[in-house]
């Protein structure tokens, strides 16, 4: 890119003056948005650490497989472009209300700044679809103690280790407990009458047994732990990140509203909101990168 | 026109806003663009596409090199970094430079762990390169 051309005879150090032509606030803002950079990207180092260090890590096409209202299809990648997109599309928007502040078109940034706003609680929606989606998952996994349970997905447990081969299943049945497979067997009558609880509660072990070797389940083992710690850590940071973005976009664009900046006399506030927003963005580049793409 | 506003008291000039939004789209739909190649790249992942280790990782590399045009475009376009002066530029980007090494450091360091732990400190070689590793495990104890 370009830089700025500078006129000649400029007395950068004299004082009074910024080195950079760029006001204090803005200067601090990048500053602030570096040693972010360096929070998120510790975090995520640490995760591929971590990832490294072991001999087994989920599949995150396995994971993150599931669209709203599309059941237990097999989507991989689908919901998440789908919020990548969100993001991309605020982004514009945010530039573009930079760019209606730097023309001092109040009517043209607040235009934008409603969509970025928009945006932005479109995305975390989205996270907060995939997180209870996840959290309130049943998936059948083989427990260290040779038993079958239901496993979520959580910071200190997930299902997403590798599958448990057919022949194993038949042992692990016999290992677990009732009330376990009165669970295992109830989640097989997902959508069938709601009646159906109450009749596996009633039914004997063998029975069970033998309904949940005819559904022929899927059962994995358990996978990493560090798994869920770093998904569910490093996505809710940048969702945080998402809040506080869209909370400053709210400010911002009352604030605008309010003539403030047309008194002010410039539209700077918005190009620093733009900065912290755009950098969220940024941000979700690499987890994106991280957690879903490889 | 009020163009060229001196935003506050230490800045020295002022540049004109660029006058229309071409290139804010052109990165859109290059961004977008970007996007839909990792998704189409991902989705072979998933569907096992590659084959053998080496391409997948080549694959892998390839994602990673398109993620970083994604973040070279929106810094230097849509948070302006590319418009400011050099000094500016260089105050940001020279530290982030120590992400080459910290990253380079951190999966070595991590690699290495992986390999300690399965030649138990280096006593013993290696099973094999495991990819699912307790599946043999819970057979044999069954």
């Amino acid at each position: 890119m370009a830089t700025a051309a500078i006129p000649a005879g400029t007395k950068w150090w004299n004082g009074g003056r910024s080195p950079f032509n760029a006001s204090y606030g803005k200067v601090m803002m990048w500053y602030f948005l570096m040693s972010d950079a360096f929070t998120f990207g510790a975090f995520l180092i640490s995760y591929g650490t971590i990832r490294f260090s072991v001999n087994y890590w989920p599949d995150p096409n396995r994971v993150f497989n599931a669209f709203p209202g599309f059941g237990h299809m097999d989507l991989p990648l689908a919901f998440v472009s789908l919020m990548t997109f969100i993001l991309i599309a605020s982004s514009v928007t945010m530039v573009l209300a930079v760019h209606a502040g730097h023309h001092m078109n109040r009517k043209g940034v607040e235009k934008y700044m409603f969509w970025t706003i928009l945006g932005g609680i479109a995305f975390l929606g989205c996270q907060a679809w995939e997180w209870t989606h996840l959290l309130t998952g049943e998936h059948i996994s083989i427990l260290d103690n040779g038993s079958l349970s239901i496993l979520p997905t959580t910071v200190t447990g997930n299902p997403w280790g590798a599958d448990l081969p057919h022949e194993a299943i038949a042992a692990a049945l016999q290992k677990t407990p009732h009330d376990q497979l009165v669970s295992i067997a109830s989640t097989l009558h997902h959508g069938a009458e709601t009646g159906a609880h109450h009749d596996v509660a009633k039914m004997a072990d063998g029975e069970l047994v033998k309904m949940i070797q005819a559904a022929n389940v899927h059962v994995t083992q358990t996978g990493p732990r560090a798994f869920g710690g770093y998904f569910f850590g490093i996505t809710g940071f940048h969702g945080f990140h998402v809040l506080s973005g869209v909370v400053i976009n709210i400010i911002m664009y009352y604030k605008t509203k309010l003539g403030h900046f047309d008194q002010r006399g410039h539209y700077e506030m918005i190009e620093k909101t733009g900065l912290y927003w755009h950098f969220v963005d940024l941000v979700w580049v690499f987890v994106f990168l991280c957690f879903y793409l490889i | 026109m009020s163009e060229h506003v001196i935003t506050s008291p230490e800045v020295s000039f002022a540049t004109a806003p660029s006058s229309g939004t071409g290139r804010i789209w052109r990165v859109f739909w290059l961004l977008s663009a970007i996007t839909v190649v990792e998704l189409v790249l991902g989705f072979g992942l998933a569907r096992h596409w590659y084959g053998s280790s080496g391409m997948i990782l080549f694959v892998k590399g390839v994602i990673c090199i398109l993620s970083l045009a994604k973040a070279y475009y929106i810094v230097s376009v849509f948070m302006h970094l590319g418009d400011e002066i050099r000094n500016m530029i260089m105050t940001i980007v020279v530290p982030l430079c120590l992400f080459i090494w910290f990253i380079a450091a951190f999966l070595w360091d991590g690699d290495s762990w992986k390999n300690l732990r399965n030649t138990n400190g280096g006593s013993k070689k290696a099973d094999t390169e495991q990819v699912a590793p307790a599946v043999k495990e819970q057979g044999a104890k069954d």
